[in-house]
């Protein structure tokens, strides 16, 4: 073969001689993919490519009409696309955010390193979130960069692929999430020309983390998932500076130290088949990933009673078993002072309550209330998985809002009731206590026709399960 | 395939532009024409450099070596050596004799110096601002005759917070410094600190061409320069990475220590 050859004559030579030499992109080798997707690069240049006809997918809660094309101003060529975040009082949305995705079969980006635009604002401001890889299912593969700032000039913007050689068939080709919490709740427009996969080749790969690069320990019960979160995959840029992306976790390679313990799919979910400690660690792109999930498997769940009442008979809050009332929540975060979290779970279909670090927490039925006066007895399941000390109680506490309906206003009536080791219901740990009190014990609620609120009070920051919330005659 | 020739005639333009597009991968400019292999550098033995070829520079030199850069120079295997086949210089925070970096630089002063020639080096460059490796020469007369009048050919200069460009630049008398006659060069789809690159001059009677892997990107002349032509003469050979100093900056929170830049050769063709 021969040679192309470009000969400089020294003698010849100018001053001032520049060479630009520019590669042709290469071709994919044909046993590189399974190339059966369409390789489109652009996502928008002056109107959308190859989108097909309904690609554009607003956010719940988003202003569904903040994204247009705009005819006036562009980077290059005739058009760009235009987003008005909403004005954060506006009734038909508090924030503009939405994904766009292929209107039919996905695209082949295997070939590409990163998705890029041109983008300005009408004032320098700092948008939430942009990105690609979602398309509401499964959403595998999304990739995001957060708190990109925008001025009021033209600026391109490089979100890196983390690993393309997954991408072959991805519909999520841009999202955007952007909110007025930096402008004082006043809205703004900003502009995205020129969106579009690129081969850049000037990114650098360098480490990633998982659980946001912590060691997390969590304790969780055979056949109880748990998901590795807080994935970020950190490339250094072609200006030198280092670009933080969230990542879905399919982008990794995970592996348990112990899969007799517990095994983890490659969406890194983790999932407990014995008991036992097993770490779950990542590679990305080879590399070990910062962070770890330590799985403490203490074995078989043990679940609460089933409830055997007829369903006639019971006005449910919270079980499997009927149909539960509205509930406004079953942690109120009641600030300052309760401590305690959620890290609610299933078990094989059975959901349970799970409040962590457990001082008091409260539930909440007002919307409407509940008109108990049928009803003879509450019942709740409790579960105490820790060591409980010699005076440890456990009270619940009801409440009715009065007349009124709601929280306050001087006709609410409550009425606790505190079980401890001695009680005919005895606090005890590592089994279910199955709580039952009838309103005729409680002279302290004065009504029940508008009954709101089961607080449980009494902990000691460590963890316990509710199951079977629920009132009956 | 067609064979295509480009003249460029200096009677017809006082600027021309030239693109050149080659889509494959075996289609190269012509960048070199001196073939004859006069010395070769492989670093092919495990331990400390050549000595019959490379000295050290040890210590912080004059205002950090003219440009107050931050490390310290030794000698130690922690940052220079020859390991599988590369000589390693490694940059390191650490605080040593006062600094806190340090790092290494070597020279074939008295040791090895040549007058034209073709100078390449294979080169992985390291990542992160404030590192500032480089591959250069200076008058082999520099003792008598001091620096800028020497003369300096930079074959490759890089700053760690550029990672696509590198620049080839010759200080002389009356253009040295920021008036030194440079040109940068920027690597099209890739960056020079994810694999090893090619950084040469071809080096004649009154010219300096400069190139990187396929690429020839300048060419210096006795008219390009703003003082006397300096470059009819015997160099010596430079190996460095600095840290900090006026050109880089210091490094800051992001910059990765240790940082490599590791040379795989260094060869001269007549």
């Amino acid at each position: 073969m021969k040679n192309r050859k470009f000969y400089l004559k020294n003698s010849l030579l100018l001053s001032l001689i520049f060479i630009i030499n520019v590669n042709c992109e290469r071709e994919l080798s044909d046993e590189a993919t399974d190339a059966t997707f369409s390789k489109t690069a652009e996502v928008f240049i002056d109107a959308p490519v190859a989108m097909g006809s309904d690609f554009y997918f607003p956010y719940g809660g988003s202003k569904a009409t903040a994204w247009s094309v705009d005819n006036e101003e562009s980077y290059q060529g005739t058009a760009s696309m235009r987003f008005d975040v909403p004005n954060a009082n506006d009734s038909e949305g508090n924030y503009a955010g939405a994904i766009f995705r292929v209107d039919g079969a996905g695209r082949d980006l295997t070939g590409y390193d990163a998705l890029t635009f041109w983008a300005k604002a009408s004032q320098g401001v700092t948008i939430g979130e942009f990105g690609f890889g979602e398309d509401f299912f499964p959403n595998k593969y999304i990739t995001t960069i957060t708190n990109v700032s925008l001025s009021t000039v033209w600026t391109k913007y490089i979100i890196p692929i983390p690993d393309a050689s997954k991408l072959l068939n991805e519909r999520g080709m841009f999202r955007y999430a952007a909110g007025t919490q930096g402008t004082n709740g006043m809205g703004y427009t900003f502009w995205v020309d020129e969106l579009k996969f690129e081969k850049l080749g000037t990114i650098l790969p360098l480490n990633a983390s998982i659980m946001n690069g912590a060691n997390v320990t969590r304790s969780t019960f055979v056949g109880v998932n748990q998901n590795i979160t807080g994935v970020v995959a950190n490339f250094n840029m072609p200006n030198g500076v280092n670009q933080s992306v969230s990542i879905s976790p399919a982008f990794l390679d995970f592996v348990s130290s112990n899969p007799a313990v517990a095994t983890v799919n490659d969406a890194g979910v983790v999932n407990p088949i014995a008991a036992g400690t097993a770490i779950i660690t990542a590679t990305f792109n080879g590399q070990a990933a910062t962070g770890s999930l330590t799985i403490n498997c203490t074995g078989t769940y043990t679940h609460s009673p089933v409830p055997t009442l007829n369903p006639s008979n019971v006005i449910s809050i919270f079980s499997d078993a009927y149909t539960n009332v509205p509930v406004n929540y079953y942690n109120g975060y009641w600030q300052p002072w309760q401590t305690t979290l959620s890290n609610d779970f299933s078990v094989n279909g059975d959901n349970v309550l799970n409040y962590t670090n457990f001082n008091f927490v409260g539930m909440e039925f007002s919307s409407p209330t509940v008109n108990a006066t049928s009803m003879t007895h509450i019942h709740l399941d409790a579960f105490i998985p820790g060591p409980i000390t010699a005076g440890r109680q456990l009270r619940v506490k009801v409440v009715d809002f009065g007349a009124d309906g709601v929280f306050g206003g001087g006709d609410d009536t409550s009425h606790s009731t505190t079980f401890t080791a001695t009680t005919p219901t005895a606090v005890v740990s590592q089994n279910w206590i199955s709580i039952e009190i009838p309103f005729s014990a409680m002279p302290n609620l004065l009504s029940r026709s508008h009954f709101a609120q089961i607080i449980l009070e009494g902990g000691d920051n460590s963890i316990i399960y509710v199951d079977n919330v629920y009132l009956h005659n | 395939m067609n064979l295509h020739k480009y003249k460029v005639k200096a009677v017809l333009l006082a600027s021309i532009v030239t693109i050149f597009i080659s889509c494959s991968s075996d289609d190269k400019q012509t960048v070199t024409t001196k073939n004859t292999l006069v010395m070769q550098e492989e670093f092919s033995v495990d331990g400390a450099p050549n000595s019959a070829l490379w000295t050290y520079n040890i210590g912080t030199g004059n205002n950090g070596w003219g440009n107050n850069e931050l490390q310290y120079y030794t000698d130690r295997a922690e940052n220079i050596k020859v390991e599988n086949g590369m000589l390693k210089i490694t940059a390191r925070r650490e605080q040593y004799m006062g600094e806190a970096f340090t790092s290494a630089r070597i020279i074939t002063k008295g040791k090895y110096e040549t007058k034209y020639g073709r100078v390449e080096a294979r080169i992985k460059l390291p990542r992160g601002k404030g590192l500032w490796p480089a591959f250069w020469m200076l008058g082999a007369d520099i003792d008598t005759n001091q620096w800028p009048a020497c003369g300096e050919i930079d074959i490759m200069e890089y700053l760690g917070h550029q990672p696509t460009k590198i620049f080839g630049t010759l200080h002389g008398p009356g253009y040295s410094g920021i008036n030194s006659i440079s040109k940068q060069f920027v690597l099209p789809n890739d960056r020079f600190d994810n694999d090893f690159h090619i950084f040469g001059v071809e080096w004649g009677e009154n010219y300096i061409n400069f190139y990187v892997d396929g690429y020839l990107y300048n060419q210096i002349k006795p008219e390009d320069v703003t003082g006397d032509w300096v470059f009819n003469k015997p160099f010596f050979i430079i190996l460095n990475m600095a840290v900090g100093g006026d050109y880089p900056g210091a490094p800051n929170s992001e910059t990765p220590f240790p940082q490599e830049m590791l040379v795989d050769y260094v060869r001269v063709y007549q």
